[in-house]
């Protein structure tokens, strides 16, 4: 079962929502839409399953117009960012009434729930109601309803947004174990990028109703076609620096030059936008041709086990991602290597001219 | 509100010295306190006095009714209710008036429900208009339609039946009924639905199955006000009845007899009354104060 958008539009009272969004999705892939709130990832999963129809273009759900086809004609299933049960059934009718609804014999459906629910640790709640059990459990009674039918394309709308950080990271194992072993289409709307890398699959990456990229998620983390991509794709946001090449050197904001390093010499002269990821740039030197920045600390924001320092001055704001609990006063002044061999180049209209040789390897 | 814990010892003070000083003002000296008590006697006494005369009056003969006043019945009877109950002239009133009462609460709850599911799911032309338009229809009194009712009625032959009643009430139950659910409909997030039609519900199985367990507490609260209102309405179902339909309320209002007005059957029919009104609003009052929001919370 393969999924196909053709030149798919949708527009509510003149404002458009999706816009010219192709898209072919194979038989048992992963799928991780990736895009910021308003992005379109929800508006994009309802066109999908056949809740909203498109005001232009096509679905074709295994070369077969489907298009106009409602909801209970296709055979999808979707997880919603809340917790959506119905509450006057027990968690057991619950993920039972797909399977009820579609005649499936009795004995079948209890075998099958149970199997569900336990694949989902929630085989010791069947007989209770959805509204008595937390926020994970409510959110594993819907995903159970979801697989427990064989689904042709499951739709996952920001399911662990509403979970805690905990659960989250367990709930992302298990999502990709259960996956592993079905042939149906996933598709996982989030707006974090470490999610769509540690989910793997595939990645589309969605910018105001407009799809920017789509590709292996290494890929396109690596391989970032636009600056926007790679914006959208790295958290905090990849730095960028503008800068002018000319000759063997590039000078950022008219003030500070840098001879070019071997690989970016290949760079024609004139402006450019660089972007380095914040995780790249380092406290230490690493190697002999790392651009060396001095700044004033503006901030440094510590989460759990990582650091993130802002640096600024009149010329450039710069994120840095740093391991470890690093402290810092502010005004304090640091210098920071930015590895040439990492940076990658856009020109003006942020399409990308460089991308470093060893991105995705080492 | 500050709930943060105090650090430092002077702020410990501080905060013991702010916390003794509102203790001083709650306690009010004890005049004030027995003040605050006699005003609210005073008040529940003007509320229930009226009620309280009622029942005095239903346990009375009517001789000592109209003799001298007395605070309670000083020759305690049952003949009024009684009577009452075995009449059929006096009985036949509740059970007209509960027959078009219950008839009502079907006509306008089933047409009610799929209204009020298509004004909270469904955008439509005109909708917001439509929906408002409605609300409209309980501001005019219903004494502008009783003469349009009361000939149309006569002429189809519906006149003195419990129907008429019942539909001459849809007037502005319907209406009521329409805005409460539409405010408990709206509650329920619409992804239900959409998982329901996911899942492979049909509309009608959905909305039996699923939706209305889900608005049940909301019914419970529709239904006690058409009840209400269609249990106290007297004009519309006094005019457009005359003796096989014909309601308590204006069964009470004839019920001049050789000797006069029948005092104590009459104080005793409206202790009966208002007994209903009382028992509904027992069952349903955890949920009344949503329902007087229409449901939005």
């Amino acid at each position: 079962m393969s999924l196909t958008l053709e030149d798919i539009d949708l527009s509510v009272g003149g404002e458009p929502y999706i816009s010219g969004v192709s898209l072919e999705l194979q038989p048992g892939s992963f799928n991780v839409l990736l895009g910021r709130t308003l992005a379109g990832k929800t508006t994009l999963m309802r066109l999908m399953a056949g809740l909203d129809s498109p005001s232009g273009g096509r679905v074709l759900m295994n070369g077969q117009d489907v298009t106009g086809v409602s909801v209970r004609h296709r055979n999808v299933s979707m997880v919603y960012q809340q917790f959506i049960n119905y509450p006057s059934l027990s968690v057991y009718d619950n993920i039972a009434s797909p399977l009820k609804l579609a005649g499936v014999a009795r004995r079948e459906i209890d075998r099958r729930v149970r199997e569900t629910a336990e694949m989902l640790h929630i085989e010791h709640l069947l007989e209770r109601l959805p509204l008595e059990l937390s926020g994970g459990q409510q959110q594993r009674t819907a995903m159970g309803r979801a697989l427990v039918k064989d689904a042709d394309i499951v739709l996952f709308d920001e399911p662990l947004v509403n979970l805690d950080y905990k659960l989250r990271e367990e709930f992302r194992e298990e999502l990709r174990a259960l996956f592993n072993e079905r042939h149906c289409i996933a598709v996982y709307a989030t707006t974090e990028p470490s999610e769509a890398l540690a989910l793997g699959g595939h990645t589309a990456v969605l910018h105001e109703g407009r799809l920017l990229q789509y590709g292996r998620s290494e890929d396109v983390y690596h391989r970032p076609l636009t600056l926007q991509t790679a914006e959208l794709f790295s958290e905090p946001p990849i730095n960028v620096l503008h800068g002018i090449v000319s000759g063997n050197e590039v000078t950022f904001d008219r003030q500070v030059h840098f001879p070019l390093s071997d690989e970016l010499s290949r760079l024609m002269p004139g402006e450019y936008r660089f972007g380095v990821r914040p995780a790249h740039v380092s406290l230490t030197r690493r190697a002999d041709d790392d651009i060396e920045v001095t700044m004033a600390v503006d901030m440094a924001e510590i989460s759990g086990s990582e650091t993130f320092l802002h640096v600024a001055d009149e010329r450039f704001h710069l994120t840095v991602h740093l391991e470890g609990v690093h402290e810092f006063e502010p005004g304090q002044t640091v210098t920071l290597y930015i590895p040439a061999h990492k940076v990658y180049a856009f020109d003006r209209q942020g399409a990308v001219v460089h991308i470093p040789v060893h991105a995705g390897r080492a | 509100m500050n709930r943060e814990l105090p650090t430092t010892p002077e702020a410990v003070r501080e905060r013991a010295a702010r916390a003794n000083d509102r203790r001083r003002r709650r306690a009010r000296p004890a005049s004030r306190q027995w003040r605050r008590r006699g005003l609210m006697t005073a008040y529940l006494v003007f509320v229930l006095l009226p009620i309280y005369w009622l029942l005095n009056m239903s346990f009375q003969a009517n001789s000592e009714i109209l003799g001298a006043l007395t605070l309670w019945p000083q020759d305690f009877t049952l003949e009024h209710y009684a009577r009452i109950l075995t009449q059929s002239s006096w009985y036949m009133g509740y059970v007209n008036s509960i027959a078009y009462v219950l008839m009502n609460m079907l006509i306008s709850i089933s047409v009610a429900l799929p209204a009020a599911y298509a004004f909270s799911r469904y955008r439509f032309i005109g909708d917001k208009h439509l929906f408002f338009w409605l609300l409209t229809n309980l501001m005019a009194p219903p004494a502008v339609f009783l003469l349009p009712y009361f000939q149309l009625y006569y002429t189809v032959g519906l006149f003195d039946t419990h129907v008429a009643v019942a539909l001459a009430h849809c007037l502005f139950n319907i209406p009521l009924a329409v805005w409460i659910l539409e405010g408990f409909m709206s509650s329920v997030p619409k992804e239900i639905d959409e998982t329901a039609f996911i899942d492979g519900y049909g509309f009608p199985r959905f909305f039996v199955r699923i939706f209305i367990p889900m608005i049940s507490s909301g019914i419970g609260v529709t239904l006690f006000f058409l009840f209400m209102f269609s249990w106290v309405e007297l004009l519309l179902a006094s005019t457009l009845t005359s003796t096989g339909a014909q309601p308590i309320g204006s069964v009470m209002t004839q019920t001049k007899g050789a000797s006069g007005i029948d005092w104590g059957a009459l104080s005793a029919a409206g202790v009966l009354t208002i007994l209903p009104g009382i028992l509904v609003v027992y069952f349903v009052r955890n949920h009344i104060a949503k329902g007087f929001a229409l449901g939005r919370t």
